[in-house]
C-alpha cells in the first residue's frame, strides 16, 4: 500500500517522454497507472523512476482516418466505450472496454498501458487480434507500426523495445455489411480479469465466411489466435454446425494455463465454449438476430 | 514536490514526495478521512472520489497524477447543508451498517447515474462492481441507488 | 410508546454518510509515529538471527525493535480452552523472538515518523531463518511423520472433544434402514470486514496510563486480557476505546500481538503510535473462520426419521491458538448437531489440530454453520438414499412445536433446553412463497431441453446470547465466567436520557436498537435517548458483540435497567403524589394513580425532581441512575427455513442462484429495517461461502488466496435480490421476548445453495462437491459422476 521512492517525471511531449527514458536505466512510463500502481503497492515492481505520460496531450484522443479509427494511446477504457464513432464503426473495441474492471478502473486505465503491460488475462489483446489492430510506437529511433499479431510475445512480454513507447492504436472500421463482431468472458471472480476471454471478428460474403479472426485472452501466457478456428471457418456457411466443429479447435495447440482458481484443461474447455458463444452472438448480429 | 487541487471547491496543496497516494493526501495533508482505505489491490472501491468529475480509486492514483485535477470526496457532496439524494437513500434504505465502504459506493453511485440516469437493478449490480460491501449483501444499496435514480 | 418494532432510521448513519465518522486509521495525534511490522515469509522456521542495524539507520526511522525486546511480556492468553478436557495451549506474543508457525506472524517492528518511510525501513531488516517442515491440513497433520509444531502438542492435537454418547449411537446406526457416510469440508474463509484491523496507543508517564483506542469488538475484554494477563498491570490502568468500527465479523473480537506490540510501543518510545493493517496483512495476520474436514454417518429409518448422527471433525486451529479458537468448533459446533430435529443419539468426536496456516477462530455463525452444514447435506442425503422429498424429510424429524423447551438427546447441549420453536411453520411460509409444486414442474421441463434448475433446502436453529454463567461460566465449557452484559441508565434533570452498555456496535446500528427499547420502556421519544458504548471509560464492564448476543443479553441488560429507573420513579411519585406506591401504574411516559389518570407525574417531572434532590421519600438517594448486569438464564434459539433455487449452466458449470427465500424466526424484533438488514448480509456471506470464497495455501503454507484479487468477496452482481419474511415465535427466556438476528442468514445460507446445486446435478448423479462450489468443480463433476463423457 506503500510504494517504494522513485523519481518522478512528467514530461510534455512524446520527444521529452523517450528522452527521459532513455536517459533512466530503471524507468516505467507511467500511463493511467492501473496495472503498474498495484504492482507498486505491493512493492513487487520498485522501478527506480517513473515517466508520467499523462500530461502529453498529443496521446489523447479517438479519431477517425477514413478506413480506420485511431485510438491514443492514453484513452481510457470509458471512452472506448462510450466513444460513439466506435459504437457506429468499431463496436468490438467498446464491447471488450465494457469488460474490463469495474467502472472506476474503466475511468483510468488507458488502452495503450493495457497493451504495453500485456497482461495475460487483459481483455484488450483478444480484440486487438481479433481486429488486426495495428499498434502505432515510437522510439528514439523513430517510428514503427507494429501488427497485433506480433505485439503479444509471451508472460508479460511485447514486441516494444525498451525505449519505445505506444502512441495510438489504429483498427479498421468493422461496420461494413457482412461483418460482425463478438466478444465472450469468463471473468474471475474476484479480479474479474479474464479466466478466458474470446474477440471474433467474421466477414461474411454470400453467406460464406470469407475472412474470420479469433483472439483468445486469459488461457495462455499471452494472447494469441485461434488460428485452427479460423481455418476450419473459412468458406463455410457460419451456421451451429460450422460453429460447433469449429469452435472444438480453438485451444488445439493453446498451452493454457493453470492455477487454483481453474485448471489447465478447464480453460482450455472454456476457450473452446467461449469461441462458440462469441461466435454464436456475431453470427445472430450479421443476421440482425 | 508541490501538488495542488481544488478538493470540494477549495484549491488545496501539500508538499509530497512523489510515491504518495492521491487517498493519503487527501487523508493525511487535507485531513479528509471520510474517504477509506479497504484494500491496497485496487478492488475494493473504499477510496472513490470523483477525479474530474469521474469516479476514480483514489488508492491507485498518485498525488501528483492529480496535480491540478479537481476532487470531490464524500465530503464535499452535501449542497446548502442539504445531503445529496443518493446519501439520503443510503439512511432511508438502510443501505449500509458499518459505513465502511459507504463512502466510496456512494461517489460511485454518483458516477453510475451520471452515466445511466435511470438504471434498472441489473444495470445497479454491474455499476457498483469496483465497490465491495461485506455487510448488506448489497440488498438494500441497491434499492437506495434506485431510489435515488427516481428523486433525481 | 410503540417505537419497540418499528423500523426507524438509523441514528448512527447521518456521520457514516458524510465521512465524519472517525474510524481507527482517521485518528491523528500530536507526534504519532507509525509502525510497520516485519512478517514471516515462511510458514515453520526458526528465527536463527534478526539484524536491524540498516533499519534504524534509516532516516525518519524512529526505533526498529523484535521479540527479544519484549520478553518482559506474557504471551497472550487463550481465553477459551475447549470444556472438560486437557488443552495443549499455545499462543503467540507480541513479535516472536525464537520461532514461527505460520505465515505472516510478527517477528520485527518498524516505528517511523510516517508509514512510507516504516515500510522503507523493513525492507533493510535481516532475518536469518532456518525454514522446517510444513503441513497445512488437519487431518494430514495428525497422522504419523507430520511435521510437529509445538512440544506440549503431541500429532499437533490440540484436544481432543466430544459429546454425546458413543454407545447408543452406534447402535442407533446399527438399526438403521439406510445408513449414509460421507466426508465434507468446510472450507477455511477469510473473514474480510472491510475495515482492516488497527491500534493507537499513547502512554501518559505522569499518571503511568495507557490509552488504546483499537477496531474492538470487545474493548472491555480486550483492556482485561491485555492488562490482568499479557501486562501484569492493573486493568484500571488502561483505558481502551473502540472507535466507529467498520465490521467485525467476529475477527474484531480478539486480543491480537500487534495491539499489544503496540501499547508496549508507546511507552518505549514515548509517542503515540499507530499501526493500521494493510489487506495483505488483514489476510494472514487477522483470523480466519471454519476450515473443518468432517466425516459424517447418518442413520434413517425407511419412513425417513432419522435414528443416529454421529461425526468426526478434524477442526484447523492454525499454527498457533486465537484467542477463544478451542471453544468455537467444540461448544459451539458439537453442541448444536440436533439442529431443528430431534434425532433419538448423537455423538460428536473433535480433534483440534494445530497446522502451519492462519490463525482461524470465530466468524459469523461460528460452529454453528458448521453443524448446519452437516445437517443440512445429511438431510438431503437421507432423502436421495430413501427416494424421499427432502421438504418430507425435514418435516418428518422437526422437533414438535409443543415439545419445548425441548432438550436435545444424549445431553450434548450440557444441560440447556431449545427456548421455544415451531419449525413447521416457517417451512410452510417458506414453501408458500416458492410455490414448489409448480417449481418441481418447471424443473422436469427445465431438464429435457438441457437446463439444469435445483432447488435445495435448509431448516436451522441457531444459539444466540452466548452467556448464561450456568452453562459458558461452568469450568467444564470452559470459559469459566459468565458472559453476562450491563447497562447503565441515567435520567437527567431534564428528561433526557443517556445509555451506557458495555455491549459494542461495529455496524449493528445499537445506538437505535438500543434507544427504542429504553423509549419503549420508559415512554419517552426515542429522541431523548442517546446511547453511548465502545469506551471502558464511563461504560460498565460488558463482554461485547459477538454471538448474535447484543439483543438478548446487552439489550436485556439495558431492559432491565430501564425496570429499575421506572420501579425508583414510581416511588418518588407516590411520594409527591401522596398515593401508595401499590396504587400507582406506570403507563406512557408517566406514573398515575389507577383509576385516575388525572393524577399523574410524567417521568420528566420526576427526572427533574430525582436530580434536584429536595423532598425526596425518607432515605431515597438523588437522581435516576440504574445500572443492570443481566446474566441469562438461557441461550436464544432463532430458527427457520432458507430456500435457494438455482440453475447450473452445464456448458460451463456456473452457477447462478434464480431465488433466494429466507423465513426467519428471530423472536420479537425491536427494528425490523435493522433485522432484515442483518438477513441480508448474512445470506450473502453464505452464498459466499458456498459458491465463491475459499482460503488456500500450498504445500509450502504459502496463502495462495491473500488478497482481493484472488480471495473472492462476492461483488452486487455476484448477488441474488432476497425474499425475506418472518414468523414470530417469541422468546420465553427474556422479557423482550427476542432471539437474535446477526447470524441467522450466514448459517442458513451455505447448505441452502450447496443443496440446490446438488439437487441440480442430480440427473448426473452426483452426491457431492465441497465448496466452494467453482464453475470447474461442477463442470468436472457433471461430466465424471453422470457419464457424459
Amino acid at each position: 500500500m506503500y510504494p517504494a521512492p522513485f523519481e518522478y517525471y512528467a514530461p510534455k511531449s512524446v520527444g521529452e517522454a523517450l528522452s527521459l527514458l532513455s536517459q533512466n536505466a530503471d524507468a516505467k512510463i507511467l500511463a493511467g497507472g492501473h496495472s503498474l500502481l498495484p504492482l507498486m503497492k505491493l512493492r513487487l515492481a520498485q522501478p527506480a523512476a517513473l515517466i508520467d505520460i499523462g500530461k502529453i496531450t498529443d496521446l489523447y484522443g479517438i479519431s477517425d482516418m477514413g478506413n480506420t479509427i485511431s485510438l491514443g494511446a492514453l484513452t481510457t477504457h470509458h471512452d472506448v466505450e462510450h466513444s460513439g464513432v466506435l459504437r457506429r464503426e468499431c463496436p468490438l473495441l467498446p464491447e471488450v472496454a465494457s469488460h474490463i474492471g469495474d467502472r472506476q478502473v474503466r475511468n483510468r486505465g488507458t488502452l495503450g498501458g493495457s497493451l504495453a503491460h500485456a497482461d495475460p488475462a487483459a481483455d484488450y489483446p483478444a480484440a486487438m487480434l481479433a481486429l488486426g489492430a495495428h499498434i502505432e510506437v515510437q522510439g528514439t529511433g523513430g517510428k514503427r507500426s507494429i501488427s497485433a499479431d506480433d505485439l503479444f510475445t509471451g508472460l508479460l512480454q511485447t514486441s516494444l523495445n525498451v525505449n519505445e513507447l505506444i502512441v495510438s492504436v489504429r483498427v479498421p472500421k468493422t461496420n461494413a455489411k457482412g461483418q460482425s463482431v463478438a466478444y465472450a468472458k469468463f471473468p474471475h471472480p474476484a479480479s474479474r480479469y479474464a479466466i478466458a476471454g474470446v474477440a471474433v471478428w467474421v466477414k461474411l460474403e454470400n453467406d460464406q465466411v470469407s475472412d474470420v479472426r479469433v483472439g483468445v485472452t486469459g488461457a495462455a501466457d499471452h494472447a494469441q489466435r485461434a488460428k485452427k478456428t479460423e481455418d476450419a471457418l473459412k468458406g463455410k456457411a457460419l451456421n451451429n454446425d460450422a460453429i460447433a466443429a469449429a469452435a472444438k479447435l480453438a485451444a488445439d495447440g493453446l498451452k493454457t494455463l493453470g492455477d487454483v482458481y481453474a485448471s489447465a484443461d478447464y480453460r482450455a474447455h472454456l476457450v473452446n465454449t467461449l469461441t462458440a458463444q462469441a461466435l454464436s452472438a456475431a453470427q445472430a448480429r450479421a443476421h440482425g438476430m | 514536490m508541490k501538488v495542488s487541487m481544488k478538493v470540494n471547491g477549495q484549491l488545496r496543496e501539500a508538499d509530497v514526495e512523489p510515491r504518495w497516494l492521491l487517498v493519503h493526501v487527501l487523508r493525511e495533508k487535507f485531513g479528509l478521512t471520510g474517504t477509506n482505505v479497504g484494500c491496497d489491490t485496487t478492488q475494493c472501491g473504499a477510496c472513490t472520489v470523483l477525479m474530474n468529475d469521474m469516479a476514480v480509486k483514489s488508492c491507485n492514483v498518485l498525488a501528483v497524477q492529480a496535480d491540478g485535477a479537481e476532487i470531490i470526496t464524500i465530503e464535499g457532496l452535501k449542497t446548502d447543508g442539504q445531503y445529496h439524494p443518493l446519501q439520503q437513500a443510503f439512511w432511508d434504505e438502510h443501505g449500509l451498517q458499518c459505513g465502511f465502504c459507504t463512502p466510496g459506493m456512494i461517489m460511485a453511485a454518483v458516477d453510475l447515474l451520471k452515466h445511466e440516469a435511470q438504471p434498472n437493478y441489473a444495470q445497479i449490480r454491474h455499476g457498483i462492481e469496483g465497490n465491495l460491501c461485506r455487510c448488506t449483501g448489497y440488498e438494500n444499496i441497491v434499492r437506495a441507488i434506485r431510489q435515488a435514480a427516481d428523486k433525481m | 410508546m410503540g417505537v419497540l418494532g418499528q423500523s426507524i432510521k438509523r441514528r448512527e448513519d447521518p456521520r457514516l454518510i458524510t465521512g465524519e465518522a472517525k474510524y481507527l486509521d482517521d485518528l491523528q495525534m500530536a507526534g504519532m509515529a507509525h509502525a510497520a511490522i516485519l512478517r514471516s515469509p515462511f510458514a515453520h522456521a526458526k528465527i536463527k538471527s534478526i539484524k536491524t542495524e540498516r533499519a534504524a539507520a534509516l532516516p525518519g526511522v524512529i526505533g526498529v525493535f523484535t521479540g527479544k525486546d519484549f520478553m518482559e511480556l506474557n504471551p497472550l492468553p487463550c481465553a477459551w480452552a475447549a470444556g472438560g478436557v486437557e488443552n495443549h495451549l499455545n499462543t503467540p506474543r507480541c513479535l516472536e523472538p525464537d520461532r514461527v508457525t505460520h505465515t505472516g506472524m510478527g517477528v520485527a517492528v518498524v516505528v517511523a515518523q510516517d508509514r512510507y518511510t516504516a515500510e522503507d525501513a523493513l525492507a533493510l531488516i535481516e532475518v536469518d531463518w532456518e525454514p522446517l517442515p510444513v503441513v497445512t491440513n488437519a487431518k494430514k497433520a495428525t497422522e504419523a511423520g507430520a511435521p510437529q509444531l509445538h512440544e506440549n502438542a503431541p500429532k499437533n492435537i490440540e484436544c481432543e472433544w466430544q459429546c454425546g454418547d458413543a454407545a447408543a449411537t452406534d447402535a442407533a446406526l446399527k438399526s438403521a434402514d439406510v445408513v449414509i457416510k460421507q466426508q465434507i469440508i468446510n472450507q477455511r474463509l477469510i473473514p474480510t470486514a472491510m475495515e482492516p484491523r488497527g491500534c493507537v496507543a499513547r502512554y501518559d508517564s505522569a499518571a503511568d496510563e495507557y490509552t488504546v483506542w483499537a477496531t474492538a469488538q470487545a474493548p472491555h475484554v480486550m483492556r482485561l486480557i491485555t492488562t490482568a494477563f499479557v501486562f501484569g498491570i492493573p486493568e484500571t490502568k488502561m483505558r481502551v476505546i473502540s472507535p466507529q468500527v467498520g465490521g467485525g465479523f467476529g475477527a474484531k473480537i480478539y486480543l491480537y500481538p500487534e495491539y499489544v506490540l503496540v501499547i508496549a510501543l508507546s511507552k518505549k518510545i514515548g509517542r503515540a503510535v499507530k499501526w493500521m493493517e494493510t489487506r495483505r496483512e488483514n489476510y494472514v495476520a487477522t483470523t480466519h473462520g471454519r476450515d473443518h474436514i468432517t466425516e459424517v454417518e447418518i442413520g434413517a429409518k425407511k419412513d425417513g426419521s432419522i435414528t443416529g448422527l454421529r461425526v468426526h471433525t478434524y477442526a484447523n486451529m492454525g499454527g498457533i491458538l486465537s484467542t477463544i479458537a478451542p471453544g468455537i468448533p467444540t461448544t459451539l459446533y458439537g453442541r448444536l448437531l440436533s439442529g431443528p430435529y430431534k434425532i433419538p443419539h448423537i455423538y460428536c468426536h473433535v480433534l483440534n489440530v494445530y497446522t502451519n496456516t492462519g490463525m482461524v477462530d470465530a466468524y459469523r455463525g461460528a460452529g454453528r454453520p458448521e453443524a448446519t452444514y452437516v445437517l443440512e447435506r445429511a438431510m438431503d442425503w437421507v432423502a436421495d438414499a430413501l427416494g424421499m422429498d427432502p421438504v418430507q424429510v425435514r418435516r418428518k424429524n422437526f422437533i414438535p412445536s409443543n415439545e419445548f423447551p425441548y432438550t436435545p438427546a444424549d445431553n450434548i447441549l450440557a444441560g440447556l433446553a431449545y427456548d421455544s420453536g415451531d419449525y413447521t411453520k416457517t417451512l410452510d411460509k417458506a414453501l408458500a412463497m416458492l410455490d414448489y409444486k409448480d417449481f418441481r414442474e418447471e424443473q422436469a421441463a427445465a431438464r429435457k431441453q438441457g437446463k439444469y434448475l435445483g432447488v435445495g433446502f435448509s431448516s436451522y436453529i441457531e444459539l444466540c446470547g452466548v452467556a448464561p454463567s450456568a452453562w459458558i461460566g461452568l469450568p467444564n465449557q470452559g470459559w469459566g465466567a459468565g458472559l453476562w452484559e450491563s447497562a447503565n441508565i441515567r435520567m437527567h434533570l431534564t428528561g433526557k436520557v443517556v445509555v451506557t452498555t458495555g455491549s459494542q456496535s461495529h455496524g449493528q446500528g445499537h445506538e437505535t436498537t438500543m434507544a427504542q427499547i429504553v423509549a419503549d420502556q420508559l415512554g419517552i421519544p426515542v429522541d431523548d435517548v442517546i446511547v453511548q458504548h465502545s469506551d471502558t471509560l464511563g461504560t460498565p464492564f460488558g463482554y461485547g458483540s459477538y454471538g448474535s448476543r447484543s439483543g438478548a443479553v446487552g439489550g436485556i441488560a439495558v431492559y432491565r435497567a430501564a425496570e429499575r429507573i421506572k420501579e425508583k420513579a414510581k416511588r418518588l411519585a407516590a411520594h409527591m403524589l401522596e398515593a401508595n406506591v401499590q396504587d400507582l401504574i406506570y403507563e406512557d411516559g408517566k406514573v398515575m394513580v389507577k383509576g385516575v389518570p388525572a393524577k399523574a407525574k410524567t417521568i420528566q417531572e420526576i427526572a427533574l425532581q430525582s436530580a434536584v434532590g429536595y423532598s425526596l421519600p425518607q432515605g431515597m438517594e438523588p437522581f435516576l441512575d440504574e445500572t443492570s448486569y443481566y446474566d441469562p438464564p438461557n441461550c436464544t434459539y432463532p430458527f427457520g427455513t432458507h430456500i435457494c433455487i438455482v440453475e447450473v449452466d452445464a456448458q460451463t458449470g456456473k452457477t447462478k442462484i434464480l431465488r433466494y427465500i429466507a423465513v426467519d424466526d428471530v423472536g420479537n424484533v425491536i427494528n425490523p429495517m435493522i433485522v432484515d438488514g442483518q438477513v441480508h448480509g448474512g445470506i450473502a456471506q453464505g452464498v459466499a461461502q458456498a459458491l465463491y470464497e475459499g482460503a488456500v495455501y500450498d504445500d509450502n503454507g504459502q496463502l495462495v488466496s491473500g488478497s482481493l484479487m484472488d480471495y473472492a468477496v462476492p461483488t452486487a452482481a455476484m448477488l441474488p435480490s432476497y425474499e425475506t419474511a418472518r414468523t414470530v415465535t417469541p422468546s420465553p427466556v427474556n422479557p423482550l421476548g427476542v432471539k437474535g438476528a446477526g447470524e441467522t442468514g450466514t448459517i442458513a445460507s451455505t447448505p441452502a445453495v450447496v443443496n440446490a446445486v446438488m439437487d441440480a446435478l442430480k440427473p448426473f448423479g452426483v452426491k457431492h462437491i465441497d465448496m466452494p462450489l467453482t464453475p470447474e468443480k461442477v463442470w468436472r463433476a457433471m461430466h465424471t459422476n453422470g457419464g457424459m463423457s
